[in-house]
């Protein structure tokens, strides 16, 4: 076992299936020579060659339909968008052409492709720099949506994404990629090298899609969520002492309802929890899911806790960023409810 | 926009190119099976037993076919939604395309892609899109596996004169040339982006011009001709399997039918169309040197023309007979079935 940050296990994840398998080639915005604007790509040039790891031009559209053609004609790419703010011009690509070839093409062919890409805020990006938009990608059938939020799955999930034989967007929590983030941005960072899931295999595993990750045991309430927000649901659950089952979703798309419905019949109670605008955000869902396989069980109405629905502000941050006091304030009104 | 097509000197006449009796009527055969499909498939629409959208290629068969013949095993071709043609060059079978567009079980996509959504692995073609120009990054995507996977192919991709002014285009035009990649851009110019004329849409209407700033070769290419489709074919396929990346080959063609089939056709004149089919078909042209050289006469023609009728009366009983998809068929192959 090694110790590995979040951006240590990607790289890792990519290194050990780039060794494994001449097909995967990893590309996109300043992802070789300078090796990725967080670091993720660090060395894999130098190491699998200029070939296999390159850089792409500002061409977000051009990238996904390029590694579309090569995904169809046999390679697995990974392809990086430098932030998922820039995703959109991509967009198309992805909803029309990635996640329907198969069922257009009588299952003929397929495009085994892994889309990373940075979510989320906390590193003041403003609103071009700190989006969410998972919820527009899991409205789409024939794409995998995944979000880890630490790097033991990180590692383990993008491997999974890369061997995966359709296209898998993989959503990676910027706020995480050094330390779990607990909600408080005054409190000291915290980084991974003390933490369990900061430990990690240094050769090949998998972490399966469509199982959530029980991040705490509880009886009280089940709290639903992903990415950056799994330790802030963590915080609170610690400050209020309350006893909750936490699910780290892990995959969006597949989602692991069996675990679920199994929590929330159990506890009676849910809160669900992301960084994403509210509004038609990925929570609907969950919400609308709960609600028709555990009606009978709820003791409570539903709780969301999420950003506002405005765009992501830049001075306004951490008012935007359903902080701990946010949290525990939900969790109260559905205990008591 | 006949009157200017006829005004290009380089154009007005059909450029006379060295070939044989074997080697013309394949051609001729090639393009008079799409012209007839595109017929059937025409009628079959009027009779409500296709529905939804159908883009015929009837007028522009010389491109594709003539671009077939220089291509070799092992190239790719993928295009937009005027995609029967490209479909029966590439060898797919009359009845599987015929059925696809009938939403049967026996369609290239079991009816679920319909007429701009077929692919075949078998014979390389990578689609049928219904987005304009969406397919060009992906072909020069099947260019750079070519590339890595060293197979010596090259890839063609085809696109309009209206998705000639998207942006993608031109993202994967500078990466193609950046990476010199083994892909052909072979533009249709069929004179309209459903109605719009070039003129009303574009501001360089010499469409291969458009590659200059990425330094790409562009070659303009009379698209009714299809020896000479295939002259230029040959030379740029090559150029791209030589290692010295990527050409733009503008085919001034045109459709004489609609954009799709709910199409008024009020933005070009009725003498417009009539003076094309009249003067620059090209099969007619094809035909007339067939008989001039002597390789052909009416009775052999005649011959021709009944087998492919025949060919294009069986897809088109096969596609009627073809049962509808199964209901469970709705979620099969949304993602790989585990």
């Amino acid at each position: 076992m090694a110790r590995m940050n979040m951006i240590e296990a990607i790289r890792s994840a990519m290194d050990v299936k780039m060794s494994q398998d001449p097909d995967v080639l990893v590309f996109g915005e300043d992802v070789g020579f300078f090796g990725g604007v967080f670091r993720c790509t660090a060395g894999l040039q130098e190491t699998h060659g200029l070939h296999r790891c390159f850089d792409t031009p500002i061409s977000e559209g051009g990238i996904m339909g390029i590694a579309i053609g090569m995904a169809a004609a046999g390679l697995r790419p990974i392809a990086e968008i430098q932030f998922a703010d820039y995703i959109y011009p991509g967009y198309d690509q992805i909803a029309s052409e990635a996640a329907r070839l198969r069922y257009r093409s009588n299952g003929e062919f397929t495009a085994p492709l892994t889309i990373r890409t940075p979510v989320g805020g906390g590193i003041y990006g403003g609103q071009t720099h700190s989006q969410s938009p998972e919820a527009l990608f899991t409205h789409i059938s024939g794409l995998k949506t995944i979000i880890p939020s630490n790097p033991y799955d990180a590692k383990g999930l993008l491997i999974t994404a890369i061997e995966d034989n359709d296209p898998v967007l993989f959503l990676e929590p910027k706020r995480l990629y050094n330390g779990p983030f607990y909600g408080d941005p005054h409190a000291p960072a915290v980084n991974w090298s003390g933490h369990d899931l900061g430990e990690v295999p240094e050769g090949h595993y998998r972490v399966e899609f469509e199982k959530a990750r029980k991040i705490a045991d509880g009886d009280d309430l089940t709290i639903l969520t992903y990415g950056t927000m799994v330790w802030v649901a963590q915080a609170a659950v610690n400050d209020l002492e309350v006893s909750a089952d936490i699910l780290d979703l892990r995959s969006l798309l597949p989602l692991d309802l069996e675990s679920i419905a199994e929590s929330v019949k159990k506890t009676g109670r849910c809160v669900i929890l992301h960084e994403a605008t509210k509004t038609s955000g990925f929570g609907a869902e969950l919400m609308a899911q709960v609600q028709e396989h555990c009606f009978y069980s709820l003791e409570a109405p539903i709780e969301r806790v999420t950003g506002w629905d405005t765009p992501y502000p830049h001075a306004q941050e951490w008012a935007y960023f359903p902080g701990p006091i946010r949290v525990k304030t939900a969790i109260r009104k559905v205990l008591e409810g | 926009m006949a009157q200017k097509l006829q005004g290009n000197a380089k154009l007005a006449k059909q450029k006379k190119i060295k070939t044989d009796q074997d080697d013309l009527t394949t051609l001729y055969r090639d393009m008079l099976l799409i012209r007839r499909f595109e017929e059937k498939a025409g009628q079959l629409y009027g009779m409500g037993q296709i529905a939804g959208f159908c883009h015929l290629y009837i007028g522009q068969e010389a491109v594709v076919v003539g671009m077939r013949h220089a291509m070799v095993e092992g190239d790719q071709m993928i295009t937009s939604y005027r995609d029967h043609g490209h479909m029966l060059a590439c060898g797919m079978s009359p009845r599987g395309v015929m059925a696809e567009l009938t939403g049967r079980i026996g369609g290239y996509s079991k009816g679920k892609g319909g007429s701009m959504h077929m692919f075949s692995v078998e014979k390389k073609f990578y689609g049928g899109h219904g987005i304009v120009g969406a397919q060009v990054p992906i072909g020069a995507g099947l260019g750079f596996a070519n590339k890595y996977l060293g197979n010596n192919a090259v890839s063609l991709a085809f696109f309009g004169d209206g998705a000639a002014n998207q942006g993608q285009v031109y993202e994967t035009f500078n990466m193609a040339e950046l990476w010199d990649l083994p892909v052909i851009f072979v533009i249709e110019n069929n004179q309209y982006a459903m109605g719009t004329s070039v003129e009303r849409s574009s501001a360089e209407t010499e469409l291969y011009k458009r590659g200059i700033s990425f330094g790409i070769e562009g070659v303009q290419v009379d698209g009714m001709n299809v020896l000479a489709v295939r002259e230029a074919g040959l030379k740029a396929i090559k150029h791209a399997r030589d290692g010295k990346g990527p050409m733009i080959l503008e085919m001034k063609t045109y459709r004489y039918r609609g954009h799709s089939m709910s199409d008024p056709a009020k933005y070009r004149t009725r003498d417009e169309v009539k003076e094309m089919r009249g003067e620059r078909d090209p099969i007619d042209a094809v035909k007339s040197r067939l008989l001039d050289e002597k390789w052909a006469d009416l009775d052999s023609l005649k011959a021709i023309d009944k087998e492919i009728k025949e060919i294009v009366a069986d897809s088109a009983e096969f596609a009627l007979e073809s049962p509808e998809p199964d209901p469970s068929e709705l979620y099969t192959d949304v993602l790989v079935e585990v």
